[in-house]
């Protein structure tokens, strides 16, 4: 076995592990941030001897016993009160004492204390980008390293990150808190907004170089499951779950075979996966269920479930994705929300009802520099042949695309519209003479 | 990377109260930490059939089946990060086997599922 080998055998023990070591510690310790710190540490000192004394037989209860000790110097080290400091270390004890009870790994419901250290992490205190480091770091178990590959930036801007957001967390003594009452939901829409952050992250890679990339996709959908599982009755999580889940069904009708991207209603549908989409139903449904048909997660969700229904994109129901826009709209006031409605309507209505709606945009200065807009406009205006301006505006989007096969698309849907702009001015021509 | 456990055993020893539920406490750790996706046991062979092509000719069993040396007895699905980790999570599955039900023997085989999903 090379090094390499090793540390990553190690590693993976660690993970199986993890969960369960940082909600320990986290109990005993009544303070998530240190107890983070404790588990890396206890990998640190599995990397440091395994590799000469081998895994041994209950890895689980070294790794625990390892970073118990480091909790007990840790509390001796800093002066913390006497007596907070002797309740603690008598917890200690107990808990040395059951250590050599074999089953006491599996004893533990971690659920509580997973909700807790998930709603840490995931504090609306933090700015987006700390969260979805720390959520990484901490729930999922991915290294610095890992989440710097997966997010495509130097490990030192993660880690400086993740520190940052730690000291946050105990400077303003919230390294150990579980939201209650009305503060809940607002604490759980900050959780489920890191979930489809990171899941979004993941989707939008499609096929990176690296696995980690598109990897961020089953990391959100893990955490996904383990919320549903722990917050059964929160009909967002479900619905989230099933959103994600809908979407990742079409990870193989996405890019051909060169790795360009292919839009939905051009996919091959025999390649979505359909155990996959019913999984997601069947999530949504329980959203549904719960009462929360009219959350901003279960209408995105039952929007993609229209499209994940269509046997072809000939089939798509438009008025039921128009109207769950509509819907959406109303819970989550935002400008892209309604261009998508204006697709939808198009589509529903006619390219003259979507185009109204796309032209009441124009003036909203959000989308001043998005280029969805004036291709979205390009493509109504084209549809009611007025292929002169939906040239200018498939032009605008092209100088506005960041990215360079959206570009070269919106160049080419361009060209096409000037195109058939001088072919219908010929035809008229023609017959005036 | 998701990952099926399939165990299997030439034993019909019945599980132990004892190994069940600290199976059922693994089932139950590893589906709140998101990653267990599926399990099941599955019956005594008996109960089962098999359809089979030999030569071409397609025929359908009722059993017995006497050639039968080691049974599948369960499953599980797992999304893991990698096969390491898988290798880490069966060792800890079978380690309860090892210390709560005392005789048994069998085999916990992992096998990576074919790409094509996330």
């Amino acid at each position: 076995m090379t090094a390499a080998d090793a540390h990553r055998a190690i590693l993976a023990v660690w993970r199986i592990e993890q969960p369960r070591l940082i909600t320990r510690l986290a109990r005993l310790l009544r303070d998530v941030t240190l107890a983070e710190d404790l588990t890396q540490e206890a990998l640190l000192a599995a990397l440091e001897q395994w590799p000469t004394t081998g895994v041994p037989e209950r890895p689980g209860a070294w790794l625990m016993a390892t970073a118990k000790h480091r909790a007990l110097d840790h509390l001796r080290r800093g002066r913390m009160l006497e007596r907070k400091h002797e309740l603690i270390a008598g917890d200690l004890n107990e808990e040395q004492q059951d250590m050599s009870d074999l089953d006491s790994s599996l004893d533990d419901d971690i659920g509580d204390e997973f909700l807790r250290l998930i709603f840490t992490a995931c504090h609306p205190r933090l700015s987006r980008e700390a969260r979805t480091a720390l959520a990484l770091r901490m729930i999922c178990g991915l290294t610095t390293e890992e989440i710097a590959r997966a997010y495509l930036l130097p490990e030192a801007t993660i880690a400086q990150r993740i520190v940052r957001a730690k000291r946050t967390l105990s400077e303003s003594g919230l390294a150990y808190e579980t939201p209650r009452g009305e503060e809940l939901s607002i604490r759980l829409s900050s959780v489920l907004e890191v979930v489809y952050l990171i899941f979004n992250e993941g989707y939008t890679a499609a096929r990176g170089q690296d696995w980690l990339r598109p990897q961020l996709c089953n990391e959100a959908l893990r955490l996904g499951r383990m919320l549903t599982s722990i917050a059964p009755h929160e009909p967002e999580a479900h619905a989230l779950l099933g959103l994600m889940e809908l979407n990742a069904s079409r990870a193989a009708a996405r890019t051909d075979a060169a790795g360009e991207p292919i839009l939905m209603l051009e996919q091959n549908r025999a390649l979505w996966d359909q155990i996959q989409i019913r999984r997601g139903m069947r999530a949504l449904e329980r959203a549904r269920e719960l009462g929360g048909a009219g959350g901003s997660y279960a209408l995105q969700a039952a929007i993609v479930a229209c499209h994940a229904e269509a046997g072809t994109a000939a089939a798509t129901d438009w008025p039921r994705i128009a109207e769950f826009y509509a819907g959406l709209a109303a819970v989550a006031c935002s400008p892209i929300v309604e261009l998508n409605r204006a697709v939808a309507v198009g589509m529903a209505e006619g390219p003259e009802a979507g185009l109204a709606i796309a032209d009441r945009l124009l003036r909203e200065p959000a989308l001043k520099a998005y280029h969805l807009l004036p291709s979205v406009r390009g493509d109504l205006l084209y549809k009611l042949g007025r292929y002169e301006a939906a040239g200018a505006a498939f032009a605008t989007a092209a100088a506005q695309a960041g990215n360079q096969r959206e570009h070269d698309l919106l160049k080419r849907r361009a060209a096409e519209a000037a195109g058939a702009s001088s072919a219908s001015v010929s035809a008229s021509g023609a017959r005036q003479t | 990377m998701k990952f099926m456990f399939i165990v299997k055993s030439a034993h019909s020893m019945a599980p132990s109260p004892a190994l069940l539920e600290a199976m059922h406490k693994l089932a139950n750790r590893e589906i709140k930490a998101g990653r267990m996706l599926d399990n099941g046991g599955l019956m005594p062979i008996a109960q089962g059939a098999q359809v089979r092509i030999i030569d071409g000719q397609l025929s359908v069993l009722d059993g017995p089946f006497v050639e039968a040396k080691e049974v599948v007895g369960g499953y599980a699905v797992f999304e893991l990060h990698s096969k390491e980790e898988a290798v880490a999570s069966a060792v800890e599955f079978m380690q309860l086997h090892k210390d709560f039900l005392p005789g048994w023997e069998g085999t916990c085989e992992l096998r990576a599922f074919a790409p094509g999903g996330p």
